[in-house]
This record gives C-alpha cells, structure tokens and sequence, in this order.
C-alpha cells in the first residue's frame, strides 16, 4: 500500500514561505494498491493529486470524511472529474435530512462553483456511507461516524497486508474530563485500532483545546493518547492549524517529544509525505 | 470488544456534566453508564459496578403509585421507550435507600443516531414538585 498525502493543513488553505515545507493544502491523501486508487478527502490539495500510476481501470473513488468546505474545496478541481472516460465514485457520509448529492450541490454549484455536478462529464456514482464496511479494488474500508460536527466518518483501509486508518477531523476528547479511558468508550477507536498507519487531527496544543472544546478538532497530546490506546504502529499528526508556521509546528513537536515519551513512531503530516506500507 | 456509538458516546459525556440523575442503557436495558447524582438513587458508584444487566439494577428500585400499588416494568418510562423507541414521561415514588418514599419525574428517550438505529435509551430523574 502505498499513501501519498497532498495536503495535511486544517480549516483554510495557507501559503506562503512560512508555511512551505508542512504545505498550505487542505486534506487529501491517495492510496494505492494493486492499480486501484483511493483519494481521501478533496480538500485544496486534490488539483495537485497526478494519477502517476497505471490504474487497473478507468475508476478513481473519492471518500469523503465530511462536507466542509477544507475537505471539498479542491473536488471541483478534480480533472478526472471532468474526464469523460472515468468512472468516478464519490463516497461521504449520509445525512439524517438530506442527500449527498443536496449537499455536495450547495458547493457545486452557482454562484459557489460554475459547473453543476449533473454537467460533469465523467461517470459519477454517489455513495451515502455511515457506520459502514465495503469493498473497493483490493481495499477493504470500514467507516465509522466520529465526533466531529455535523456527519463525519474516519476510513479505515485495509489493504493485502496493511492497515491506514484516516481519521483527520476528530474531537475524540469532548466532555468534561477530556476522553475516556476504556476503548468501548472512545469514539473512532474501532477505526484506528491495532493499524499500521493512522492520521489523525492535531490541530492544537493542549492549552488551546481547553478554549476549542466542541469545534471538532483535537490538540496533540489528545491525538497521540487516542493512537496509544489504539495501539497504533505509527501516527501523522495532521490537520495542522493554519495560524501555525513550520517554525511554529517544529516548537510545538519538540515540546511535544519532550513531554511525552510514547514508544510508537510519531511525526507531523507534511505535503508530499510519501509512505510505503508493507 | 467495539466501542459504542457515538451518539451514546456523546450522551455519557453529557450525562457527567449534568447536576441531574441520568441513566443510559442499551436496547436491552443493561444499565452502561450513570452519572454521579444517579448514583445517590442507585446507592452505588459506576467506578465501583461497571455497567449493569437489567436483571440486576431494575431490582433497586421499588416503583409505585399514588396508592402504594407496585408499578408492573410496562408502566415505566424506559421501558416503554426501549420498547416503542419513543420518549415517555411518568410521575410515580420510589422507596428511596433510607426507606422514605419519594416522589419522583421520569423522563426517558431513546437513542437514536444518524443511522435511524436505536442504539440505547437515556433515563433522566428529578424529584417531583406536582405534589
């Protein structure tokens, strides 16, 4: 399995110097195997994903965590999307009141976006997902609905020999007394357990998250606790917070190393990160 | 053993921040959390029982009605939402631990998430004052 991420930054593209070598992109990551391709989320780092391997076929499949606009910003950006010898599946997580389709037009579309999604010229196939398993290619997926607001789901893919769980957006720390320390008890844990590679949502220090409770997302110390408890091989610490320059990333991880002496490996998601996965 | 999901997450996180009894279940009706001013009711602590199969906590309360007649399970509110998955309400008495009778307010609603599944129900207890 081979993963390749395009962009790991949280909340708002950012560009410029001081934030080159994390990247300024919003989440995606590709996974490969077997010439099958997997997009994970279709943030602003999505135009620059290059299909730079032999598919086994015309297909792309497109998961989707959630809606908001830094994990669909890049979609209309997409060009097999607009290919019409693919066949592209869009997979996001069902909604109590309203269609994946209802919501993905509020983006894709005028006056937000000029081309409807019923005018993209490729094959499109829209999947509604939730506490769901199913197959694509050599990849077996699990999604599971995660705090986060509104309908958000992590991935687990299980390839022939390996385990990437993607979990970008997550606050699995809400509640009085931050997470729970029983694995029942611990939203996304059945995602991330056991994997060989996990990206999760760091997007602050714990100082910060005592004044974001609530807005989804998780603070460092959090994030490497939920990969602990999960019993993960390595961890991206990803989502990175668009206020944070690379200098600022570097001192916020190396206080983070020197407070903490977790075993497993750790380290920051940066644009470009490729990883191969036995 | 799988974790919950969320929405009974959420609702445990919910029910440790509330200065009211709260009591969740499973759809069977096995106790899997309380908070701590459940724990006044039940005289025990969740630190100390974990979670509770209905056999075992259903027997510390004794319900009843205005007449002292023992209330039969059907006609209390959780278990009328386990069964029917809608939210019920009752104004009944407990014996509560010290023997004193107490009149107590019960509402119960299910759990129900994204997926359209129940998946528990919560229980909430408030002394009554429509004496």
């Amino acid at each position: 399995m081979k993963i390749k991420l395009w962009g790991v930054r949280g909340s708002i593209t950012t560009t410029g110097p001081e934030t080159a070598y994390y990247g300024g992109n919003t989440s995606c990551a590709d996974v490969w195997e077997d010439g099958c391709l997997l997009v994970l989320d279709g943030g602003s780092g999505i135009q620059k994903l290059v299909v730079d391997n032999p598919l086994a076929n015309k297909r792309i499949d497109v998961l989707l965590t959630h809606l908001h606009l830094d994990h669909i910003q890049g979609l209309g950006f997409f060009k097999p999307l607009f290919d019409a010898s693919m066949e592209i599946h869009i997979w996001g997580p069902a909604s109590s009141t309203r269609t994946l389709h209802s919501r993905l037009s509020r983006y894709l579309s005028p006056p937000l976006f000029p081309v409807l999604i019923r005018d993209l010229p490729c094959s499109l196939t829209l999947h509604e997902i939730g506490n769901s398993t199913f197959q694509i290619g050599p990849f077996s997926i699990q999604s599971n609905y995660i705090i986060h607001p509104g309908p958000t789901v992590g991935f687990r893919v299980t390839g022939n020999h390996s385990v990437f769980a993607y979990i970008p957006d997550h606050e699995p720390a809400l509640g009085r007394n931050g997470m729970i320390k029983d694995q029942q008890w611990i939203s996304g844990i059945d995602l991330a357990r056991g994997a060989d590679l996990l990206l999760h949502d760091a997007q602050y220090t714990a100082a910060e998250y005592l004044y974001k409770k609530g807005w989804g997302h998780s603070s460092i110390d959090d994030a490497a606790l939920f990969a602990s408890v999960a019993g993960v091989k390595h961890l991206l610490l990803a989502h990175h917070d668009p206020a944070r320059t690379d200098e600022a990333l570097n001192e916020l991880y190396t206080a983070f190393q020197n407070n903490n002496n977790y075993t497993f490996k750790n380290e920051l998601a940066r644009e470009g990160m490729e990883i191969t996965l036995p | 053993m799988p974790a919950y999901e969320i929405e009974i997450i959420l609702n445990r996180q919910l029910a440790d921040c509330l200065s009211i009894p709260a009591f969740i279940t499973d759809t069977k009706g096995n106790l899997i959390f309380y908070n701590e001013p459940a724990e006044t009711i039940l005289g025990k602590r969740f630190e100390d029982t974990g979670e509770m199969p209905v056999e075992q906590w259903a027997t510390d309360f004794k319900p009843f009605d205005e007449n002292g007649k023992q209330l039969p399970p059907e006609e209390l509110p959780l278990v009328n939402t386990l069964q029917d998955a809608l939210p019920h309400h009752k104004t009944f008495w407990i014996e509560s631990l010290q023997g004193k009778n107490q009149k107590i307010s019960v509402t119960a609603y299910p759990i129900i998430g994204r997926t359209g599944k129940m998946s528990g129900a919560v229980a909430i207890f408030w002394k009554s004052t429509d004496v």
